[in-house]
């Protein structure tokens, strides 16, 4: 018979890079950077570490700034032997090396283990993710679909379906965007610091119209570390440890933009993690319940729709129940990326669902950065990270407790 | 008799004009013409010519494709297999391309006659198709023209052909070597008078002869001419009434090379009645001259051309035309490196060129591409009907303009189709006004060159809003 994960692990120590283009940081350094931070929060040593799960998008075969086998953590951390397994689910990577630490331990297998997300983006002599070229995944199929290009055919549906003006769609978006800037202006570690306004995201230059500048997350380096134990060893290392509830996952059927049954405005996977994860960790309602939201926001469309697919708030009613509530802001009713988001904080790839557990691990032990997003007794959040685009989603969803 | 069962046209939807060339190049360039887009060549003109053609025709019957063209894609690999496929005809015909002449489209048809005759074939399906580059800053920059057409040819057929004349000549007055992006030229006159003048003349005048038929006979004289002066001149050569002579598309399509003479015949078809006798003449390393007689009721598929020609769009700008032409080479960013796979195409050739999809027995949906199971019901592929959905209109159900991806063509419009009766095509929206596209809109879909890569092109289906 199934038990499920729930308070089987904790994770006792967390530590996370600065994010940006680091021109400075090879993707050694930004495993140093974070794994380093992860242990000194831990109070251990990197020889304690008994296994590694990694999460990286990018091989090295590839692009440049890539790995394609975990050996570039025992290279960079000199572990001499310790397992490193590589995980990957495109933009969910991260959040897959959390998943398979925290099965090590719940198996019995390990008694200390760690998850590190990483991606090294700015290597490669071009801004953006270079997935725009055809070829990349089908010689013809798909051709020339880029990630904001797929993204904004889901804000043009919801749009239609909720009879939303372009106007009308293009505020309640910038309001996101302007939310996600405001806290990337309050934490030191983001990427983007600076303060917009509605009218300057609504003025921008169009990407994939109907996303404009400020609709799309930038590239990003950076590296996010965790280490897990199991639970009831936790209190050996520290007080505030934080445990897992629940861990979902679902890879989606994957032919949403093939079915004509499907309209964009939901995401099927992300449901089907949520179902999991609140199902494992015994949330019923999930607004009430959980305090915090980390989720996977790489355009303004996806914070909005993978609200309403995470069941925060009933389908097409995210303006009435968050942007003219401002429930997601820290002092809100259901904050959410609070931290900046991918938008503010940062995506690089393989880290960012890493880089979330950082962020919830954190706001539960009441240690964000800055007071001034720091949401009050925070008790159980959630992370939510996706990979694939609308219509073909692999996504993860964890739920951590403070205790 | 033998003749055309049916005929198809296409003009592809830009259109490049005097205006916008003066303005780069001054002079007094007048007109307008009819350009591919960039992602068309001359393999999808004649794709499209062809769907036009067969409408209404049940495929299988086609035993045979000649494709005519001195702008093939490839050097050395077949067009008129992709074509085939992509046309969703059988696979134990006989295609073939014709080359090397502006008169190959007109040699195809002759000798798809002849194959019908002879009883090997009960239908050829024939395409003649161009896409020259005229040299920039010259008089030829407005009269070439791009442009394709397909004639169905068969036994007792509605338009038959009574008679053919043909010479052979080592003229030489207009030539590309095997890399030339232009063609090259003798000097006008020497070609007026020395070439194009008595070549067609004695044709033309030898197939009067020999069908006992005098220039007044004919309802329309359907000829080929280097540009609109050479025309007129023709005319007055031949003696024929200006009411005689079938309108040329000098001035809205241009020279459209081996489809031209065909192209002009089409615009005649199309106003023809029963019982006109209309003369056809091409030029080029010799000449044809052949009498057509109109005996039946024209299939319905008339009104191609005149569609083609009113849908259109200017090139608003010269540098938007040398992209689509790769006039000029541009700045390629370390991301684009595109890729394609052979092997992975041919896997997949039932769908990437054919664009078949599956119909499920269990549960009846419709879907595209093709399936291991059923998307909806999970039915294994045994239970999975492959489908033709290639001739299916669509709706567009959502739809987005990224402006920053790097199409030859920005901004690329991504496009997902609701296909009518059932099944979703996930693609690019090509020859659109972007200021245009709406959710619900009515789309067709086209078969194009999507990018090159390793020295491929690579072939597939976008979806554009319904000419």
């Amino acid at each position: 018979m199934r038990e499920g994960i729930k308070d089987k692990v904790a994770i006792i120590g967390v530590g996370c890079s600065k994010f940006g283009e680091r021109w400075d940081a090879g993707i050694e350094d930004l495993i140093k950077e974070a794994t380093v931070e992860a242990c000194e929060d831990a109070g251990i040593e990197i020889k304690d570490v008994q296994a590694i799960w990694l999460g990286t998008f990018q091989g090295s075969q590839q692009s440049a700034g890539g790995a394609s086998t975990g050996i570039v953590v025992s290279q960079t951390l000199q572990t001499q032997g310790t397992p490193v397994t590589r995980v990957e689910n495109a933009c969910a990577s991260g959040q897959e090396s959390v998943r398979g630490a925290a099965y090590g331990v719940a198996s019995g297998a390990y008694d200390l283990v760690m998850a590190i997300g990483v991606e090294k983006l700015k290597d490669t002599g071009f801004a953006g993710l270079g997935a725009g070229y055809p070829g990349k995944w089908e010689p013809v199929y798909g051709a020339f679909g880029t990630a904001p290009g797929r993204y904004a055919m889901a804000a043009t549906a919801y749009f239609a379906k909720y009879g939303l003006s372009f106007e009308e769609g293009k505020r309640i978006l910038a309001e996101i965007s302007v939310k996600s800037h405001f806290y990337g202006a309050r934490n030191p570690k983001a990427h983007l610091k600076r303060e917009v306004t509605v009218e300057e995201v609504l003025s921008a230059p169009l990407i994939a119209w109907p996303l404009g500048l400020f609709d799309c997350c930038g590239v990003t380096d950076g590296a996010a570390a965790a280490i897990l134990v199991p639970a009831n060893e936790a209190k050996r290392y520290r007080q505030d440890y934080i445990t897992i509830k629940g861990l979902g996952i679902s890879a989606g059927a994957g032919w949403g933009k093939e079915r004509d049954d499907y309209d964009f405005t939901y995401w099927d996977a992300t449901q089907m993690a949520a179902r999991q994860a609140y199902a494992e960790a015994g949330i019923k309602e999930p607004r009430k319940e959980i305090d915090l939201v980390e989720l996977h926001d790489c355009f303004s469309i996806a914070e909005l729709i993978a609200t309403e697919s995470l069941f925060l708030c009933e389908a097409g009613k995210y303006k009435q129940e968050f942007t003219d509530k401002r429930a997601y802001y820290h002092d809100g009713e259901m904050p959410v990326n609070v931290s900046g988001g991918l938008k503010s904080f940062g995506h690089p790839i393989g880290a960012s669902g890493c880089r979330e557990t950082y962020e919830i691990c954190k706001q539960l032990q009441g240690k964000a950065h800055e007071t001034s997003r720091q949401v009050t007794d925070a008790q159980i959040g959630l992370s939510h990270n996706q990979g694939g685009h609308p219509g073909r989603f692999v996504c993860g969803v964890i739920i951590y407790g403070a205790l | 008799m033998e003749g055309i069962m049916s005929y198809g046209a296409y003009i592809p939807f830009y259109r490049l004009n005097g205006e916008t060339v003066r303005q780069v190049w001054g002079g007094g360039a007048k007109g307008e013409r009819a350009v591919a887009n960039a992602d068309e060549d001359s393999l999808t003109l004649g794709v499209e010519a062809a769907r036009v053609c067969l409408q209404g025709i049940d495929k299988s019957t086609v035993d045979a494709l000649y494709f005519a063209s001195t702008t093939a894609p490839y050097k050395e690999k077949q067009s008129a297999s992709i074509i085939a496929a992509a046309l969703d005809l059988c696979e134990d015909i006989l295609a073939t391309d014709f080359g090397g002449s502006l008169r190959c489209g007109t040699i195809a048809l002759q000798l798809a006659l002849d194959a019908v005759k002879s009883g090997s074939v009960d239908k050829v399906l024939v395409v003649a198709s161009d896409c020259r580059i005229p040299p920039p800053n010259s008089d030829l920059e407005l009269v070439f023209g791009d442009g394709a057409v397909a004639l169905l040819i068969g036994r007792d057929a509605p338009i038959q052909i009574e008679g053919s004349f043909h010479t052979s000549s080592e003229f030489i007055d207009i030539w590309r070597l095997e890399y030339d992006k232009f063609p090259k030229r003798w000097e006008d006159r020497f070609i007026t008078e020395e070439g194009y003048v008595p070549h067609i003349q004695k044709a033309i005048l030898a197939l009067l002869r020999a069908q006992n038929l005098a220039i007044k006979d004919v309802e329309k004289a359907c000829f080929y001419a280097p540009d609109a002066r050479g025309h007129r001149n023709m005319g007055r050569v031949l003696g024929l009434d200006i009411s005689q002579v079938q309108e040329p598309l000098f001035d809205n399509v241009g020279n459209t090379g081996a489809a031209f003479a065909l192209m002009i015949l089409v615009g005649a078809l199309d106003n023809a009645k029963t019982g006109d006798r209309i003369l056809l003449a091409n030029y080029g390393d010799g000449a044809d001259a052949s009498i057509i007689r109109v005996t039946g009721d024209i299939r319905n598929n008339r009104g191609g051309l005149r569609r083609s020609l009113d849908s259109k769009a200017m090139i608003d700008n010269y540098g938007k035309y040398v992209k689509f032409r790769s006039l000029m080479e541009f700045e390629q960013t370390p991301e684009y490196t595109p890729r394609t796979s052979l092997s992975h195409i041919w896997r997949d050739r039932k769908w990437v060129y054919r664009f078949h999809g599956h119909k499920c027995q269990k549960c009846g949906k419709i879907q595209f591409p093709l399936q291991k199971y059923c998307m909806f019901c999970q039915a294994d592929e045994k239970f999975l009907d492959e489908v033709s959905l290639s001739d299916k209109t669509g709706t567009l159900f959502t739809f987005s303009i990224d402006d920053r991806v790097q199409v030859i063509d920005p901004p690329n419009v991504l496009a997902t189709v609701n296909l009518e009766g059932g099944g979703r095509f996930f693609s690019q929206m090509t020859d659109r006004d972007v200021k245009n596209i709406k959710v619900g809109m009515p789309v067709e879909l086209t078969f194009r060159r999507i990018h090159d890569a390793l020295g491929v092109h690579n072939y597939f289906w976008k979806c554009k809003p319904a000419r």
